[in-house]
């Protein structure tokens, strides 16, 4: 079985997830171990149902909304900040 | 009242003939709760003043003769289930002081029916987990042992009906969450249809693989609970129409050859012995080939991981939960998460991130889900044959607290013999079959038999045949 070679600081960055050097170097090691368990699934003959049958994602219709602003004020408090009947973020664009 | 030996059956005879009050019954755990879950540690939080209220409601009810199957039964609600109102914390630090927005569906029928809400109980984080040591608020402990961990994730919810801290509990299985923690406490588990209950409301883990489902005493209690809490629900789209349960018959398969490795020859020898048993009792019990079977662990840790992975992406401190200050909202992310998420739910964010990543989401993701076909078509040809299938619900008794917190692959194997079923969507249930002597100590081993989609019906009959034999 080929090493897979698994560079661990880059996933965390796609994750949005910070991880700790000593952590990294934790992970760094199970990670591919956990790996090349469940690697074991290439064994299996290539002569394998094509297309997801069973599994497929589930849509609701497009249709019958409820009232608009029926949940608004229930989730808004959820979260960490809010202001005017919206949930405030940091600003994501910058002008240059 | 012997709360050792009470059933929802018993209960709902002795509070309909006024033996008792819901608010006796409500007392009685609630005293338990307050000599024992300190060492226990089932509950995160109990709703005492609120069980109280709920039980006098119940009682008005049961004096007007308007009582239902759950009216008055006091009972325990897994973390990662939302109640309006109620903190649902998934025992992480992150999501430690959200408050619900909603009620769960389970949870709006529970309250139809004036249940008795104890309190909600501690679990693995985010039901990744099985020994429910990863909770960031501590671990709970086995009634059976308390030097040995309940099982997980739904360990809190085990422990409370096992220990006579609730009569009966709401768990979620992913992967054996309901049935491995009922196996290691001595109760029964049941792992649900998929899309047979509903999941709005229940955080979501694995999408493709989670239930909820009851953790109770008994089969009959558990058939009870089932029957109160499935049903369709336009709020879940993966929901499916109502069924009628059929009775099973006496044909068991037994997939032997996955069971040549890794079980430990005590428990196997329960396994075997309850296979006798059934087997005196008129049963047909023949050995049978489903050779993907032993692809599933590993399937299941790729698609697992992966469906965590993107649906934890959630979390992310801008709508609910934790959020840590930063200067750019990259960095609330990343540290809101880094922070928030316990040492195993990163580890799977992180093997579901690399298995969906580009380069390799062919090698692992894409061929897990073809492998899974597989494993589904192996069931799909033994139910042809078969009205169940038989296997240990886990490979070995409760272990220690702290034996394998620090060996991920060691508590992966845990659940060998129940992802099986939430892999190919069947319904399964571990029922009581035995024990096993480790230190001096009798700790229980269970018997887990799983049926075709909507096969809970067999379960129960035959379920109910291995409770009265062992």
């Amino acid at each position: 079985m080929k090493d897979i070679s698994v560079d661990v600081e880059a996933l965390a960055k796609l994750a949005k997830l910070e991880v700790s050097p000593e952590e990294l170097s934790r992970l760094g090691k199970e990670i591919p171990d956990i790996l090349r368990f469940v690697e074991t699934i290439q064994e299996v003959s290539e002569n394998v149902p094509q297309g997801d049958v069973a599994h497929r994602n589930v849509m609701r219709e497009d249709a019958d909304p409820h009232e608009t602003g029926l949940y608004t004020k229930d989730l808004l408090d959820a979260a960490p900040a809010q202001k005017d009947g919206r949930i405030v973020v940091k600003q994501v664009l910058k002008k240059k | 009242m012997d709360l050792a030996k009470l059933t929802i059956k018993e209960a709902r005879r002795a509070l309909d003939a006024k033996e008792f009050s819901a608010l006796d019954l409500t007392n009685a755990y609630l005293e338990n709760i307050a000599r024992r879950d300190g060492e226990i540690h089932a509950y995160l939080e109990v709703w005492a003043d609120s069980a109280r209220k709920e039980a006098k409601a119940a009682d008005a009810l049961i004096a007007a003769g308007k009582s239902k199957p759950l009216t008055g039964i006091p009972i325990a609600v897994k973390d990662n289930i939302l109640i309006k109102g109620r903190i649902a914390s998934s025992a992480s630090k992150i999501l430690e002081k959200y408050v619900a927005s909603y009620d769960a569906t389970v949870i709006t029928r529970l309250k139809e029916q004036s249940v008795v809400f104890l309190g909600r109980t501690n679990m693995d984080e985010f039901a990744m987990g099985s020994s429910t040591e990863n909770s960031a608020f501590g671990v709970t402990k086995n009634p059976v042992d308390t030097s040995r961990v309940p099982g997980g994730s739904s360990g809190g919810s085990a422990a409370a009906v096992a220990g006579n801290l609730a009569l009966a509990a709401l768990g979620s299985d992913t992967g054996g969450s309901i049935r491995q923690p009922a196996s290691h406490c001595g109760i029964v588990g049941l792992k649900t249809t998929y899309g047979s209950v509903s999941r709005f409301g229940l955080m979501p883990m694995g999408s493709s693989l989670d239930q909820i489902g009851p953790l109770t005493k008994t089969v009959k209690d558990t058939k009870i609970f089932f029957d109160v809490i499935r049903g369709h629900d336009a709020r879940d789209s993966t929901s499916i129409p109502d069924y009628a349960l059929q009775g099973g018959g006496k044909k068991i398969g037994v997939p032997r050859a996955f069971l040549k490795e890794g079980v430990e020859p005590d428990v196997l020898a329960v396994f075997n012995a309850t296979l006798e048993r059934l087997k005196a009792a008129g049963y047909t019990i023949e050995d049978i080939e489903m050779p993907n079977l032993p692809y599933s662990l590993p399937v299941y840790y790729v698609i697992c991981p992966a469906e965590v992975s993107t649906n934890l992406a959630r979390y992310d401190g801008i709508r609910y939960g934790l959020s840590l200050p930063a200067d750019t909202i990259q960095e609330v992310y990343s540290k809101t998460r880094g922070t928030g998420f316990g040492s195993e739910v990163r580890r799977r964010i992180l093997i579901g991130t690399f298995v969906l990543s580009s380069g390799y989401a062919d090698a692992f993701y894409r061929k897990a889900r073809a492998v899974r076909e597989l494993i589904r078509a192996d069931f799909k040809k033994a139910f042809q044959s078969y009205d169940a299938i038989a296997l240990p619900t886990s490979p070995g008794p409760a272990f220690k607290i702290g034996e394998k917190v620090n060996d991920p692959m060691a508590m992966y194997l845990e659940d060998i013999f129940s992802v099986t079923a939430n892999l190919a969507g069947v319904p399964a249930i571990s029922v009581p079959a035995g024990v096993v002597e480790r230190d001096g100590t009798n700790l229980p081993v269970g018997f887990q038999l799983m049926a075709a989609h909507e096969g809970e019906g067999a379960l129960f009959t035959i379920g109910a045949d291995v409770e009265k034999l062992s």
